[in-house]
């Protein structure tokens, strides 16, 4: 009888587990343990944490996070009127990715998008340190914007259209025009020209999980390009492994190839990113849907960003425009109009913002120039890039 | 008998306690059940296995049967799974063969082998299996050259970063005829051990060793025979060369795989030493020393007395070192290597059918050690001791 026990308690595990599989879901009263759906997409999936989705249900408490100043989530307008009381932004950004959200050895944070960050603090306090920040993992980043647990999300995140529409965010100006790209050895290619045809039978490293595994299988396909994938579970592996000469290529978001590249890489002029573009990446931050106030302000920093750029203007010589005659300069900087104060901010926030943290070139400078990333696509309008801000008026 | 008697009938509680167990954890696998299906259905997902029959639109690193993006995931997770018993099949023969040698050189009276074994045992036992594939990976095969330098040995066989290349048939079109002989051949073994153990049984004294060479010369006699009277002969040679960036034809072992096979031998080989080396020497001594009074070689007395006795005691933790080779396999996708667990990786994150794959993936480890058990049990059954 004993002897009975182990393989009827296998049978009642398995049994239930195929159940589980071939069964029609049942609507029944909620229950309240939570099934995890485990997404290790790094790059735009489309279902992440659809659980969060919900809205909670009318009568509820709103679900608030622990710190006792965190925000709870506030419906038109008054996140912003929150996040003023509060005395500062709750951003979430990357943590480990240098260039873009990096925490230094003295617990500094620096990046691309760390910056954005302070523009927005500079243009609501006057005082670009007036943020909190809080490095987010690819899962938790969606879920942490509609729980409020932070005011805006500067992540290096794909703006698409399911996580606009399906998760119920707003997002704000792409910062960032990324795409997926490739890189190889400047011995098998040696111009950044060439097409994915001059890696006839190459052995391409690539790291699972992401969407870049799918791009990389439909971009060779249609190009009619054989190749061979050699799949990491570990970004770090894989530039690993491409760097020994185990593959001839290896694909990520271009600004990462940039970025890990150089960090990794024994010899990063040895090797040329190709020019071919095999997804669209455009990277922006994100707001919750439901304050429009505040979605605007985060929108129209980013704007005053490009368009302080595109007039000349630096943290260095923005003090000389305060007396320019130039009337759209005038605007901008909140010499004249009542621009700020509509939405209930002080006139000069795009002079704070300039002058604290830097138009959007010196924000690239600052952060990306390191790397040698041309500014290409993320150029403004008038250099051929797609950088272009609506008139301040 | 009244209910006050029952209440007291010790077989009767023993039984109503494994009622109740079951009843428990019957109650406690459809909670979880409809704990699942209910969550699901308030997010709007359904389970099911259509998916499967999607194009999978990934490309797989190499695979032991055809296939292309185009193919179904179905078609993908198969390729794992036969990439995963090539694999588990492999490492299972070669750490035998490893193993035993390493266990009786630990037991060897030449001190540089024994303490050779002694070394590569404590080593390898002691140190992490993740990070030994890691070290064979990354620090020595991906270390070898680039392929336009690559090492020719003769034959040829080239070894590169790119993994092993060497000749390798290629099938003609009298391949399925020359099938049949190389069938016919493996037929041929079974007759032969049928006709010398008859033999064996009418003879009185024991047959002379050499007939065994039979088993070997008979087999490939038939599958040369197919191989020179057929109109073409039904493989040519595929020698690998140079072109563009690799090589060509031939027979190519990729690095992953070579790692791979190469970590999970010498790991497991390990372990396997140290259960041939307490088998051994459980055999009691006296066994030894009254095969050498009777005359028998040191040879003689490994083959005829000991290893017979030893294999009773070794065979059941052999099996279960079997069962974690195949298992260990999966830590495969670290040094990028496509199994079963690595492309079942791949599929979930792209339909998102977690408890799907994550069953298919149960289901699949679990028929593999079902199985590898249930061959080692019945050579366990054979080789017991059958007392009368």
């Amino acid at each position: 009888m004993r002897k009975m026990m182990f393989p009827l308690f296998s049978l009642v595990v398995l049994a239930s587990l195929v159940l589980a599989a071939c069964g029609t879901p049942v609507a029944a009263t909620p229950i309240t343990v939570e099934v995890t759906r485990i997404v290790t997409s790094e790059a735009p999936a489309a279902t992440e944490a659809p659980a969060a989705t919900e809205p909670p249900a009318a009568g509820e408490a709103t679900p608030t996070t622990a710190a006792a100043e965190a925000p709870a989530p506030v419906a038109g307008g008054e996140r912003l009127q929150a996040i003023m009381d509060r005395g500062q932004v709750i951003c979430g950004v990357h943590g480990t990715f240098q260039g873009f959200g990096f925490v230094e050895s003295d617990g500094s944070w620096t990046g691309f998008d760390v910056d954005f960050c302070r523009a927005w603090a500079a243009a609501l306090f006057n005082d670009a340190n007036a943020v909190e920040f809080r490095g987010l993992s690819a899962q938790e980043r969606f879920t942490a914007l509609q729980s409020g647990e932070v005011d805006v999300l500067a992540r290096n995140s794909t703006w698409t259209w399911s996580r606009d529409v399906e998760l119920g965010l707003t997002f704000g100006p792409v910062t960032f025009y990324d795409g997926q790209a490739i890189m190889a050895k400047r011995d098998i290619v040696d111009d950044p020209a060439a097409g994915l045809a001059a890696l006839e039978g190459a052995n391409v490293c690539v790291q699972s999980g992401t969407t870049t595994e799918l791009n990389l299988a439909d971009q060779f396909r249609a190009a009619g390009v054989t190749y061979t994938p050699v799949v990491f579970e570990d970004q770090n592996a894989a530039f690993q492994a491409y760097d020994e000469g185990r593959c001839d290529a290896i694909t990520s978001d271009r600004s990462q190839l940039a970025t890990q590249g150089q960090a990794v890489l024994q010899n990063f002029e040895d090797h040329v990113i190709l020019d071919v573009v095999m997804s669209k990446e455009p990277l922006a931050p994100a707001v919750a849907q439901g304050d429009d106030k505040w979605a605007d302000v985060v929108h129209w920093v980013v704007y005053g960003m490009f368009q302080a750029e595109e007039l000349g203007i630096t943290s260095a010589n923005v003090d000389e425009f305060l007396t320019s005659e130039d009337p759209v300069v005038r605007r901008l900087l909140g010499v004249e109009g009542e621009l700020g104060a509509m939405l209930g901010l002080s006139n000069d926030f795009i002079y704070r913002v300039i002058k604290l943290v830097g138009n959007y070139g010196e924000v690239y400078e600052r952060n990306l120039a390191v790397f040698n990333l041309a500014r290409g696509q993320n150029e403004l309008w008038t250099n051929g890039g797609l950088l272009y801000a609506p008139p301040f008026r | 008998m009244d209910i006050k008697a029952l209440w007291r009938d010790i077989r009767f509680l023993k039984i109503l306690a494994q009622v109740i167990f079951v009843l428990v954890l019957a109650l406690a696998a459809g909670y979880l059940y409809f704990n699942v299906t209910n969550n699901l259905a308030r997010q709007g997902l359904t389970m099911g296995y259509g998916f499967m029959k999607n194009p999978a639109s990934f490309g797989i690193g190499e695979s032991f049967i055809p296939y292309e993006p185009s193919n179904t995931y179905a078609r993908a997770l198969l390729v794992g799974l036969v990439n995963t018993l090539v694999i588990s099949a492999l490492g299972i023969v070669l750490t035998t063969v490893v193993g035993v040698l390493a266990g009786v050189a630990r037991l060897s009276s030449n001190w540089l082998i024994n303490k050779f074994a002694a070394a590569y045992v404590g080593v390898i036992r002691n140190t992490p299996l993740l990070l030994q594939l890691m070290f064979w990976y990354f620090g020595v095969i991906i270390q070898l050259p680039a392929v336009r330098q690559a090492i020719e040995l003769p034959g040829p066989v080239f070894l590169t970063q790119r993994g092993v290349y060497m000749i390798w048939g290629e099938e003609t079109s009298t391949f399925p005829a020359w099938r049949i002989f190389v069938l016919l051949a493996l037929i041929s073994i079974f007759v032969i051990w049928f006709i010398l153990r008859s033999a064996q049984k009418r003879a009185s004294v024991p047959l002379s060793p050499w007939w065994n060479l039979t088993y070997l010369l008979v087999p490939v006699l038939i599958i040369w025979i197919g191989f020179v009277f057929q109109p073409e002969p039904p493989l040519r040679a595929s020698v690998p060369e140079l072109t563009g960036l690799n090589f060509r034809g031939g027979l190519r072992l990729t690095p992953e795989f070579a790692a791979l096979l190469f970590g999970l031998v010498v790991y497991t080989g390990a372990f396997i030493a140290e259960i041939v080396r307490a088998g051994i020497q459980a055999v009691s001594r006296g066994q030894v020393e009254a095969a050498r009074s009777l005359g028998l070689t040191t040879g003689q007395t490994l083959r005829l007395v000991v290893f017979p006795q030893a294999l009773r005691i070794m065979v059941p933790p052999v099996t279960s070192q079997y069962l974690n080779l195949a298992k260990n396999s999966s830590l495969a996708i670290a040094i990028g290597f496509p199994d079963l667990f690595s492309v079942a990786g791949t599929v979930f994150n792209q339909t998102g059918a977690a408890i799907e794959i994550i069953t298919i993936m149960m289901l699949s480890y679990l028929s593999i050690s079902l199985f590898t058990s249930i061959l080692m049990n019945i050579y366990n059954t054979r080789i017991q001791l059958v007392e009368r």
